[in-house]
């Protein structure tokens, strides 16, 4: 359950103040999976840093699950991140130097879950993206798609009780897209709560509601 | 969490071998030198320590320099040993000219008693050291050295043969061995020597007189040579009415003090030369280390952005250098041990060790450079903010 409630962020370039977000409202239920949309420089990345606890609101209150996130230090930030969400970034960003299943395991290694339990999820998660097989394979030796479902793997090892994936489709072809979002799909069957942030239409329009992004306000997509 | 941040840090570690190595390379050869200095240093000074405590440091020295008519004679030093002081022999010494059938040389002459044996650690190889009777009797008798026994006397089978010492006869009773070292065959190595009575010696040597001069004084059993200095202090006091300058001590324990500082020094100050390329290393590593920060932010973002908090990046960059430098000081340890091994094939007689005191300097000091230039690095790492680490590099 994800609530904003008046959101700015501001930000200082020089003299000039910028207005990433400006009084946003938001509500998103638990189960729900919502596209988030928006051109590049609507602040929609400021949106996801906040919801993704990567960054604190200038003003106004963020409550996940119920919890204000405000005034927190950056390591309690950090404990939220790790416990609460899933990223999935455009960009796959999976540590290259290890494999693919090191690269599953690490957030539960912060999380310091025994090293037995860490193995039965790892391999869980993996197998949930269809990559167990290729578990001791490094990114590099990945395809795009297989990247980001290790990615996406990485994010629900940790059953996160947000998966937040900024762009997921925007390197991958149409067809590997397509599996992206049907994994997306399954999360969202399995009641997982999803907000999708994306700049593109066709990928925003899969999710059952939409948000719109426009120089920092938020506004409601309803259907014609 | 320390042990899994160890574990990655030794994968990316491994991961670039090469670079690994070229960045330990300050500290292999900063502990490569502390450590062979240090011991080489080490391994001479024991050696010439050894030397010096075979010569006898296990004894006194005392002569008596103004005793104001209060002479010390053969029976005070009876009753030196009868108190339990220690073992006192006395010494007078003077150079004779020895006689032997045509042969004649110069032979020093030292007047002393049989305990003189023990104190002074000499062997005799044939027949026997002087007897108290020889002492008691004023007899004629000597025991010589090698040298003495093959120019003068024409071998070592001489025993029982008799020798002229400023045209006084004696009787060969011993001979000593050759390979004696104590201190005062060292000094009269090459020379001829003879050992006779003390009480006989007075009467060879005009110089020598019923009173006793020097002698010599090993600890009892069991007790130091300070407690005997102590001792004998206290007892010669007494003897002397408390006139502290009318004797005076000395042993070779000076000797070693005083080579035992220098090379305590010598020790020191290669060491600090060599500390000092061990701190060109540790710059070296935190070199390596910024870098590698700077190389991996968009590594520190993943990690941050997917719940690791400061203090466990942080512990990932110092576990890191810690890795680096304690690796480097292992093989710079290693190597040590091996050059030092090739050194003893070529030095006689010493034989070089890395010393553990030096080689735990070296750890500790390996240490104390990996967290402290590793600290800068890894706070560096630590302090970025997740959101600009990820979008590094786009």
């Amino acid at each position: 359950m994800i609530v904003l409630q008046d959101v700015c962020k501001t930000y200082e370039m020089g003299d000039e103040v910028v207005r990433a977000l400006d009084h946003a409202n938001m509500h998103i239920r638990q189960g729900e999976f919502v596209g988030i949309i928006g051109p590049s420089g609507s602040g929609k990345s400021t949106l996801m840093n906040i919801i993704g606890c990567l960054d604190l609101a200038t003003s106004g209150t963020y409550l996940l699950d119920g919890q204000p996130i405000e005034d927190y230090s950056e390591n309690e930030l950090a404990k939220v991140r790790n416990k609460k969400i899933g990223f999935i970034f455009q960009n796959f960003n999976l540590i290259t130097k290890l494999t693919a299943e090191e690269n599953v395991e690490l957030p539960l290694i912060y999380q310091r879950i025994p090293m037995r339990e860490r193995q039965e999820r790892v391999e869980a998660a993996l197998n949930r993206v269809g990559l167990w097989k290729r578990r001791h394979h490094k990114p590099t030796e990945l395809s795009g798609g297989q990247q980001q479902r290790v990615a996406i793997a990485r994010a629900l090892v940790t059953r996160p009780s947000l998966f937040l994936a900024d762009e997921p489709t925007g390197n991958l072809d149409s067809h590997t897209s397509e599996e992206i979002m049907d994994i997306f799909h399954e999360l969202h069957e399995q009641s997982n709560t999803i907000v999708l942030i994306t700049h593109d239409n066709d990928v925003a329009e899969q999710a059952a509601r939409r948000i719109r992004i426009r120089d920092g306000h938020v506004s409601e997509v309803i259907d014609p | 969490m320390i042990w899994q941040s160890a574990k990655m840090a030794l994968k990316s570690v491994m991961g670039s071998k090469v670079r690994s190595f070229l960045t330990m390379l300050g500290i292999i050869i900063g502990v490569f030198a502390l450590v062979v200095l240090v011991s080489l240093v080490d391994g001479a000074t024991g050696y010439v320590t050894d030397t010096i405590s075979s010569l006898g440091s296990s004894y006194v020295t005392v002569s008596v320099s103004d005793d104001k008519g209060r002479s010390l004679h053969l029976a005070d030093l009876d009753g030196i040993m009868e108190e339990g002081i220690g073992l006192a022999a006395p010494m007078a010494q003077t150079s004779a000219t020895g006689k032997s059938g045509r042969e004649s040389d110069s032979v020093i002459l030292y007047g002393t008693t049989p305990v003189y044996q023990t104190v002074n650690g000499i062997t005799v190889a044939y027949g026997t050291f002087l007897r108290q009777t020889d002492v008691d009797n004023h007899n004629y008798v000597c025991v010589i050295n090698q040298t003495m026994a093959e120019d003068l006397m024409g071998g070592v089978d001489c025993l029982g043969q008799a020798v002229t010492l400023n045209g006084l006869k004696f009787t060969v009773i011993g001979i000593l061995s050759d390979d004696d070292e104590s201190l005062t065959s060292l000094f009269t190595a090459g020379l001829m020597s003879a050992y006779i009575p003390y009480t006989t010696a007075q009467r060879v040597g005009s110089s020598i007189s019923s009173t006793i001069d020097t002698f010599y004084l090993s600890p009892m059993d069991g007790s130091t040579v300070d407690e005997t200095k102590e001792h004998i202090t206290d007892y010669l006091m007494e003897r002397f009415d408390r006139d502290e300058d009318a004797f005076d001590l000395s042993d070779l324990s000076l000797i070693e003090d005083a080579m035992s500082e220098v090379t305590g020094m010598l020790e020191t100050l290669l060491g600090g030369i060599a500390a000092i390329s061990l701190i060109v290393g540790g710059i070296g590593i935190m070199n390596i280390m910024l870098v590698s920060v700077t190389e991996r932010t968009r590594e520190i973002g993943i990690r941050k952005a997917i719940g690791a908090s400061r203090w466990v990046i942080m512990l990932q960059f110092l576990i890191e250098a810690l890795v680096l430098s304690l690796v480097g000081c292992m093989l710079g340890l290693l190597l040590s041990a091996a050059a030092l091994i090739v050194i003893s094939q070529f030095a006689d007689n010493v034989n070089f060790t890395v010393s553990p005191g030096v080689a735990w300097v070296a750890i500790i000091f390996s240490l104390a450079i990996g967290l402290l230039f590793g600290l800068y690095p890894a706070n560096k790492a630590a302090k970025k903010p997740p959101i600009e680490a990820l979008r590094y590099g786009e």
